[in-house]
C-alpha cells in the first residue's frame, strides 16, 4: 500500500429495489472526504457489481438494499468476490436491516452495516478506519 | 382579511417593532437567528394583514366545492363524509395478504391499497433470477390472474375500492383486477379504485420504471383512453408526489414536480386525442404529509388552486370535476426513526393532521415500525387508530378548511404557489416534463435537496429527537414481522402450476396479439386483458412489451 494513495469504493445499489436516496447521500459525503466513489446505478445483479468491483480495482464496495432482499443480496456479492478470488475487497452496506440478520452478515463477512439514522459522518470515519488502499 | 393594507395597523406594527419587540429582543434574543421549515424555507417572525395586501377572498379562496377550491373540492367537506381511511398493505402470498385485508375491513378501514412485491413492480415474475431474495418481501407477490384471484378471494369488487400501486405494469395489473371483477360477475362499470400509473414520477424519483419514457407515455394514453369508456369509475393515473417527496424533495419542489407530472399527462391526453373533461375528471394526486405542519397544509391548498387554474386556464377545460384537484395522502416514511420507534405514532400523528386540515379525500398512516420492517397487526392498528381519534374525538372534521384566513397559512399558501409555478415554468421553457426529465433536471434537485437536509441533520440545524437529539441507549427491540423464506419456493411452485393448467397455445395467440399491438397503434388494454384471461404471467407480457418498446436504464445521477 502507498502513502497518500485515495480510497476506491464502488457503491451498489443490488436487486429491484429503487429507494437511492441513502446511496446517494453516501456517495457525495464520501466523494465530499475525500475518498474516490464509483457508484454503479440502480437494478444492478451481484453478478454486475463483483464484475464492476474487480475492474475497477476498489478497495471496498458498499451495498445499499431496503427492499428486505439484503441476506441473498449480499452474501451473492461475497459469494462471486469469493470465487474471483477477489475477497480481499471489503464488504459493507445498509439499508432496513433486522438486527438478526446484521448478525448473520457479519459472519458472512460484512465489515460494518449502518442504518436508518446512522451519520454520514460515522459512515466515513467507518471507511478511514478500515479501508485502506490495497 | 382586508382589501388594502391599514396604514394605521402597519403604523402600530412599526412601533410595536421599536418598543416592545425590540426590547424584548435587546434582553433576549430568539432560539436561532433564523427560523425554516423542514424544507428550508424561511419563517417571518409573525404574519399579519401586511403580509396579505390587495388580497381578493374571491379570487383567492372561493367557497369549498367552488373555483379554484382552494378551501376544498366539496361543499361539506367532512360533515358530509370523512375521509377514507385507507391503509397501504401487501406482504407474502396472495392468500396471506387477503387475510390482512378482510382484517383490515374488519377494523373499519374503508378502502383497500395493493402493495406489490418487488418484482410484480419491475414486471418480472417469482420464479425468475432476478427475483431472487425479493419474493413477498416488501409487498404481495402477483404473477398472474390466479395470484389476483386470491388476493381479492371473498372480497366483492362491487362493495370495496381498491387502489393499486403500480406504474410500469400498471396496465398489466388493472387488467387482472378486471380479470377478478368478470369471474366475480361484476361489471366493469362497477369497479372503483385507483392505479397509480404514474411513470415520469419513477424517472423523478421512485426508480421502478420498465419502458422508456416516450412508450411508457403511450402506455399511459391507451389506459387513459379505455378506461375512460369502458371502467368509467376507474381513477387512471394518482399523480404522486409522496416518492419524490420520500427521494428527499423539498415541499415547493414536491408540489411543482407532481403538477408538471399532471401536466405532462393532460396534454399527452390531448395529443392523442382524448378531450381532457373526458379524462382528467378521473386523474387523481397523491402527496406527503411531513413533519412541517403549517407548510405541509399551505401545499396541499396550493395544489388544489394551482390544478383548478392549470386545468381551466391552461387546458381549457369546461367540466368543474376536471378543475378539482382530488388526493390521497401518506405520511411521510422518511420523517420516521428506526431509534425509539414509539415516537413515530407521534409524528404520525401530527403529520395525519396536516393532511386532514389540508382537504384530503384519503389517508394512509404509517405504522411505528416501518423503519424496520412490514408493519406488525398491532402497529397497524395503531395507525388506523390514529386517524379515527383524529377523525371522531378531536373535533377537527367539524368545520371546513380550518385554517383558511390565518394570515401565516395564506402567505404561505401564496408564497408555496408562486415558487411552484416558478418550478413549472422553467419546466415549461425545457419542453415540458419528459424533456426536463431527459436532462436530469428533476432527478438532480431532488439530489440536492436530499443532500442539503443530511447536511442541516448532521450540524444538529435540523433536529429529528432520538436520532441527533435527546438520544438513548435502547436495550429493548420491538416485535417485526419476518417474512417467511418458504413464501419464494411455494410462489414459483404456484407459477409452475397456473403453467401447466392454462392452454399454452391460446398464450401464444394472445401474446402475438399484443405485441402486434404495440407495434402498431391499436388500443394495448383489451390485448392486455385477452393476454392476462388466457392466464399469461406478468413478465411474458412485460417481455412481450420490451421487445417492443425497450428499457429504461438508470442514468445514475449523483
Amino acid at each position: 500500500m502507498t502513502k497518500g494513495q485515495k480510497i476506491r469504493i464502488l457503491l451498489g445499489k443490488p436487486g429491484l429495489d429503487g429507494h437511492d436516496r441513502g446511496i446517494k447521500v453516501v456517495a457525495r459525503a464520501l466523494r465530499d472526504a475525500g475518498i474516490e466513489v464509483i457508484y454503479t446505478g440502480l437494478h444492478q445483479t451481484p453478478e454486475m457489481i463483483a464484475s464492476a468491483a474487480i475492474q475497477e480495482d476498489v478497495d471496498a464496495v458498499g451495498l445499499s438494499v431496503l427492499s428486505g432482499a439484503h441476506n441473498h443480496l449480499f452474501l451473492k456479492v461475497i459469494e462471486l468476490l469469493k470465487k474471483e478470488g477477489a475477497d480481499d475487497i471489503a464488504i459493507f452496506g445498509g439499508g432496513i436491516i433486522p438486527e438478526k440478520d446484521i448478525t448473520m452478515l457479519k459472519a458472512a463477512g460484512v465489515g460494518e452495516i449502518f442504518l436508518p439514522g446512522d451519520s454520514t459522518e460515522r459512515i466515513i470515519e467507518w471507511v478511514r478506519d478500515n479501508i485502506h488502499p490495497r | 382579511m382586508v382589501k388594502k393594507i391599514d396604514e394605521e395597523i402597519l403604523k402600530q406594527k412599526e412601533v410595536w417593532e421599536g418598543t416592545i419587540l425590540k426590547k424584548r429582543l435587546d434582553q433576549a434574543p430568539e432560539r436561532s437567528e433564523s427560523f425554516t421549515t423542514v424544507s428550508g424555507a424561511e419563517i417571518d417572525r409573525l404574519y399579519g394583514p401586511w403580509d396579505l395586501p390587495d388580497y381578493d377572498y374571491a379570487h383567492e379562496l372561493g367557497f369549498p366545492g367552488q373555483y379554484p377550491y382552494t378551501r376544498g373540492i366539496h361543499p361539506t367537506m367532512y360533515r358530509g363524509r370523512l375521509w377514507t381511511m385507507r391503509q397501504f398493505a401487501g406482504f407474502s402470498s396472495a392468500q396471506e395478504t387477503n387475510l390482512r385485508y378482510k382484517y383490515l375491513l374488519s377494523q373499519g378501514t374503508t378502502g383497500l391499497s395493493v402493495a406489490f412485491h418487488m418484482p410484480t413492480i419491475m414486471g418480472i415474475c417469482s420464479d425468475s433470477e432476478l427475483a431472487a431474495g425479493e419474493v413477498g418481501k416488501c409487498g404481495v407477490a402477483i404473477d398472474s390472474l390466479a395470484d389476483m384471484e386470491d388476493l381479492f378471494s371473498g372480497i366483492p369488487l362491487d362493495k370495496v375500492t381498491t387502489s393499486m400501486t403500480t406504474n410500469g405494469p400498471a396496465s398489466i395489473l388493472l387488467a387482472m383486477y378486471m380479470g377478478v371483477a368478470e369471474k366475480q360477475g361484476v361489471g366493469f362499470d362497477k369497479i372503483g379504485g385507483t392505479i397509480q400509473n404514474d411513470i415520469l414520477k419513477e424517472y423523478i424519483a421512485q426508480k421502478s420504471w420498465i419502458f422508456p419514457p416516450r412508450p411508457s407515455m403511450r402506455i399511459i394514453t391507451d389506459l387513459l383512453s379505455y378506461c375512460t369508456k369502458s371502467v368509467p369509475r376507474w381513477n387512471t393515473i394518482s399523480i404522486s408526489g409522496y416518492h419524490i417527496r420520500e427521494a428527499g424533495s423539498t415541499a415547493v419542489q414536491e408540489l411543482a414536480f407532481t403538477l408538471a407530472d399532471g401536466i405532462g399527462y393532460v396534454q399527452a391526453g390531448i395529443e392523442a386525442g382524448i378531450d381532457p373533461d373526458d379524462f382528467a375528471p378521473r386523474l387523481s394526486f397523491f402527496f406527503n404529509a411531513h413533519n412541517d405542519f403549517f407548510e405541509e397544509i399551505a401545499k396541499y391548498r396550493a395544489a388544489r388552486r394551482i390544478w383548478a387554474r392549470v386545468m381551466k386556464q391552461r387546458f381549457g377545460a369546461k367540466d368543474p370535476r376536471s378543475w378539482m384537484l382530488r388526493f390521497h395522502t401518506q405520511t411521510a416514511g422518511c420523517s420516521l426513526a428506526a431509534q425509539q420507534p414509539m415516537n413515530n405514532v407521534i409524528r404520525t400523528t401530527i403529520q395525519a393532521l396536516a393532511a386532514v386540515m389540508g382537504g384530503t379525500q384519503s389517508l394512509h398512516t404509517n405504522s411505528l415500525d416501518e423503519t424496520l420492517a412490514l408493519p406488525t397487526e398491532q402497529s397497524v392498528t395503531i395507525a388506523v387508530r390514529t386517524q379515527q381519534i383524529i377523525a371522531e374525538e378531536s373535533g377537527v372534521a367539524n368545520t371546513i378548511d380550518p385554517l383558511g384566513g390565518s394570515y401565516f397559512v395564506e402567505a404561505l399558501t401564496n408564497e408555496m404557489e408562486k415558487k411552484a409555478l416558478d418550478y413549472i415554468q422553467k419546466i415549461d421553457d425545457m419542453g415540458g416534463i419528459i424533456a426536463a426529465i431527459e436532462r436530469g433536471y428533476p432527478q438532480k434537485e431532488i439530489a440536492d435537496a436530499a443532500y442539503e437536509y443530511q447536511r442541516r441533520l448532521e450540524t444538529g440545524e435540523k433536529v429529528m429527537v432520538g436520532v441527533n437529539k435527546y438520544v438513548m441507549d435502547e436495550a429493548e427491540q420491538i416485535d417485526t414481522l419476518m417474512i417467511d423464506e418458504a413464501v419464494e419456493a411455494e410462489q414459483k411452485k404456484r407459477i409452475e402450476n397456473v403453467r401447466q393448467r392454462r392452454d399454452n397455445r391460446r398464450v401464444e395467440e394472445t401474446l402475438a396479439a399484443l405485441k402486434a399491438a404495440a407495434a402498431g397503434t391499436e388500443n394495448l388494454m383489451p390485448r392486455i386483458l385477452d393476454a392476462v384471461r388466457s392466464y399469461a404471467t406478468l413478465q411474458e407480457m412485460v417481455d412481450t412489451l420490451k421487445g417492443v418498446f425497450g428499457e429504461y436504464r438508470d442514468p445514475g445521477y449523483v
